[in-house]
């Protein structure tokens, strides 16, 4: 095994890993401010990689495709929140979750419904195209490196957001009373709704940039979602450092799993096994090491 | 005989910079009851769910009827007969009167593993349950929904739970809070009777009650004992004066 | 007077035991089906509604029992029809009965390792760990190719019944019929029991259960198991209906479903579940019929029922559940 190898997919891992920060970030803010548990987050993904498949190819623009994900995936977002969500804050949370399971039902079959279930393809934009060598040989596609880019420079704004904004101190006064705010004078229903559009609008980002690298499709957000909601209980609902951290281990503990369990499991067992066992173990790697962080910290590893 | 039912030692806990209870140490004997009073915010209530068992302590140790119970939860401490009320009423809202106290009878009996057959009409349940309800006066509400009872009918309730787990000491966090004037007198009157049964730790705002039940006083202040003993030295004592009752001296 | 309620649940009864004998009556075998669907979504339900309706307990993974039930009775039975020994030299079985026994202790000792570790937490982490297990499982069975992998794996004939002949529509009917009102009969029981006031006092006050000398952990931990063991055994019948275990069964979208079907019928309540079940299987069927797209109604429905109909269809038609 080479060390470019090793790289290469330690670099997949990170770009996992972010693009997973970018979904989870949103949830984990919705939960901490709102309270709420909302499955929906993968529908505003999947809308987000719709916008910007169908500006980019009318438009011809990459840029002006992912200006109108994170518009559409923002109002879709403020849409939901004013319609739906609004009504759930005082509810337990099963009813959150069967009613953001029905939007799910409603957006993917409404999607499917306009688009049909054949995917749309996003192309790359031109100036991303193309490899970078990486040390020790070896090139790696730099539309990655740009989405890794990407990540670090969401999770630096998000910080500076919530650490040193006028709207960040009302989000951190929100998770923690909201009665408090309210009686600052601050509305908190508007606060709510642009805490949920701003978590949306990351959904949308994460879903465009990755609708480029794989195809658009009614669905998308799904399997995105679930590993979301690891990281999010991983790194502890409500903390977006954990959100960070989360994300990142959960990209690279997939990433490196796939890679490296089958490889390992050869030394020992014959290679037919070994792949079949490595595989199997890989896929369920990051929902055991949930179990795992769980069963010792109930409440994630960055407990609010 | 055991000389002290409870014994309570160092007991520490401390929320972030907070030390909410600060090295306590308290007795309860036989047949007393034993008053535990200081302002708000002085780790009263903190430390009334350290002895019971839902709070952690971050140090100290609890021997009770000689036993050392520091290691045991709530559950355990419970089935060994350290009995608790709440001070907000903690009942089953969607269960009859009746039913909240049949749980702490089932629960006296150990037997929550039973299936099949139906408690409604099971005669080991609601007879020690009825006579519960009767001895706190609440018999007339048995079939009505925890939900549905005032506030003084609650703080009743979960006396007769109390009671229903066959107790052998009581750990009675303010039950006079909020009952009119004539709910705590037949209230005290009832403590009054109840400590020849087991020994009461009790926290309580309600001076008048605390002078005509407490054979000792202890004050709590800022998470420690500032003074500890009879009702009459705890009226005089001077730092009592000063740092609870606020008079100058 | 009967009470409304016991009203209402007698025709629920009844006319999904019509519904089959007039269906065979007039030759028209596939509503004998459907009813049948009708009866294991339900079983499936009642067993969740143990959980989730006394106990308060969202498990959002109850699929992994559904589908451990359905890939059990496939596994089985495809070793029984091809002589494989299973383990040990322990040979498959296409016996019902036996089918069910070896599901459930599977599905039960499942639920005891998954709630062991879930039931340390609560709220929305409790949702989704048990979302996760039930994943973890998911993705075992996709990745495995000995039963299938993303195939799944199907029945070449149905599993036998001891003087019953299965294959017909009608028989098979009339065991899950008689499955779904034994569970039903057990909810009913454990639900008035001393176990079922511990459990109920779980969902609404753990503190107060604790406060009473009982652990909360170990009354849930026998819920949860118990509640797996009766949807395992609803997986184990609807892979029989099929003659298929298919992966959907394990996917985090029958968790949702099964969710569903507690809360469109009302949670909580003894037949709940059935309402539930026949409610969804007639949208399916109906709307289905009319659109591809009927989700995107179901989702309209649900979200409508979630947001202004609180206690879903028996508490439209029988009024507020009441407790004792």
């Amino acid at each position: 095994m080479s060390t470019a190898l090793l790289l290469e997919q330690l670099l997949n891992g990170l770009q996992l890993g972010v693009m997973l920060f970018l979904m989870a970030a949103g949830l984990t803010l919705v939960f901490g401010v709102m309270g709420v548990i909302n499955l929906a987050h993968g529908s505003l993904y999947m809308i987000g990689a719709f916008a910007c498949a169908i500006v980019a190819s009318a438009t011809g623009s990459f840029w002006l495709g992912l200006i109108a994900s994170l518009v559409a995936a923002a109002a879709a977002g403020a849409i939901i929140e004013v319609v739906v969500i609004r009504r759930l804050y005082e509810r337990d949370h099963l009813d959150q979750v069967l009613a953001t399971f029905a939007l799910i039902l409603i957006f993917s079959e409404g999607s499917r419904w306009i688009f049909g279930s054949f995917p749309l393809y996003l192309d790359i934009p031109p100036v991303l195209q193309g490899a970078v060598p990486l040390p020790g040989g070896g090139l790696y596609q730099l539309y990655r490196l740009a989405i890794i880019g990407v990540g670090i420079a969401v999770a630096s704004g998000l910080y500076m957001l919530i650490s040193h904004t006028r709207l960040g101190m009302r989000i951190r006064a929100g998770e923690s009373d909201r009665e408090m705010i309210a009686a600052l004078g601050v509305d908190i229903q508007a606060l709510y709704t642009i805490v949920f559009a701003l978590g949306a609008a990351l959904a949308g980002l994460a879903g465009a940039l990755i609708g480029a690298l794989q195809s658009v499709q009614v669905g998308m957000g799904e399997p995105v979602l679930i590993l979301a909601f690891v990281v999010v209980v991983i790194g502890g609902i409500g903390s977006i450092k954990g959100a960070l951290v989360g994300a990142i281990l959960v990209g690279l503990l997939d990433t490196m799993g796939r890679f490296l369990l089958p490889k390992t499991l050869a030394l020992i067992l014959p290679a037919s096994q070994a792949g079949m066992i490595g595989g199997a173990l890989a896929s369920m790697l990051i929902y055991i090491a949930m179990a795992l962080i769980l069963a010792f910290r109930p409440r994630g590893l960055f407990a609010a | 005989m055991v000389e002290l039912v409870l014994e309570i030692r160092e007991m520490c806990k401390s929320f972030g910079a907070l030390k909410a209870t600060d090295g306590v140490s308290l007795d309860l004997r036989p047949s007393e009851i034993h008053a535990l009073i200081g302002p708000n915010g002085a780790g009263k209530s903190t430390l009334m769910h350290q002895i019971s068992g839902s709070i952690r302590q971050d140090s100290g140790t609890i021997r009770f009827l000689g036993e050392d119970i520091t290691a045991l939860g709530m559950p355990e401490r419970v089935r060994l007969g350290l009995g608790r009320s709440f001070q907000i009423s903690s009942l089953v809202p969607e269960f009859s009167v009746l039913r909240n106290v049949m749980l702490a009878i089932q629960a006296r009996q150990g037997s929550s593993f039973r299936f099949f057959r139906p408690v409604l009409n099971d005669k080991s349940l609601t007879e020690p349950a009825m006579s519960a309800l009767e001895r706190v006066g609440l018999a007339k509400r048995a079939n009505f929904l925890a939900a549905e009872l005032s506030h003084g009918e609650r703080r009743q309730l979960e006396i007769a739970i109390v009671l229903a787990l066959g107790s052998k000491a009581f750990l009675f966090d303010e039950p006079m809070a909020g009952m009119g004037p004539e709910g705590s007198k037949a209230l005290t009157a009832f403590l009054d009777g109840l400590r020849n049964e087991a020994p009461i730790l009790l926290v309580e705002h309600d001076m008048d009650a605390v002078f005509a039940l407490a054979d000792r006083i202890s004050v709590l202040v800022y998470g420690r004992i500032i003074a500890s003993g009879k009702v009459a030295d705890i009226r005089n004592d001077a730092e009592v004066r000063r740092a609870y009752l606020g008079e100058p001296v | 007077m009967m009470p409304r309620e016991t009203l209402v649940n007698t025709v629920l009864a009844l006319l999904l035991l019509a519904i089959p004998l007039v269906a065979v009556a007039i030759d028209e075998p596939f509503y004998v089906t459907l009813s049948t669907r009708i009866a294991i979504l339900a079983l499936a339900a009642v067993g969740l509604n143990i959980a989730l309706g006394l106990g308060g307990l969202v498990s959002f993974g109850h699929a992994a029992f559904f589908g451990i039930g359905g890939y059990t009775a496939a596994i089985l039975a495809t070793h029984a029809f091809n002589a494989e020994p299973l383990f040990f030299g322990l040979e498959g079985t296409t016996s019902m009965p036996w089918i069910w026994l070896v599901a459930m202790v599977i599905c039960g000792l499942m639920a005891l390792f998954i709630g062991l570790i879930s039931l340390r937490t609560s709220g929305v982490y409790f949702i989704m760990i048990t979302l996760a297990f039930a994943q973890m499982i998911y993705y075992f069975a996709i990745s495995w190719p000995a039963y299938g992998g993303e195939d799944g794996l199907s029945l070449s004939v149905r599993n036998t019944f001891p003087l019953l002949s299965t294959a017909k529509p009608l028989p098979f009917f009339v065991v899950c019929y008689t499955m779904l009102l034994a569970a039903m009969v057990l909810f009913s029981l454990i639900r008035g029991s001393r176990f079922g006031a511990a459990l109920q006092t779980a969902r609404q006050n753990e503190t107060r259960l604790a406060a009473v000398g009982i652990v909360p952990l170990n009354i849930k931990l026998a819920a949860f198991v118990i509640s797996a063991i009766v949807t395992g055994l609803a997986g184990a019948l609807f892979a029989d209906l099929n003659r298929f275990a298919s992966p959907s069964m394990l996917s985090w979208h029958m968790s949702g479903e099964l969710i569903v079907l507690v809360i469109l019928g009302g949670k909580g309540r003894l037949f709940g579940p059935l309402a539930g079940a026949m409610l969804y299987v007639m949208f399916e069927y109906t709307l289905g019929g009319i659109t591809e797209r009927w989700q995107f109604f179901l989702g309209l429905i649900l979200l409508g029922v979630v947001l202004f109909i609180r206690g879903g269809l028996l508490g439209l038609l029988a009024g507020k559940a009441r407790y004792g």
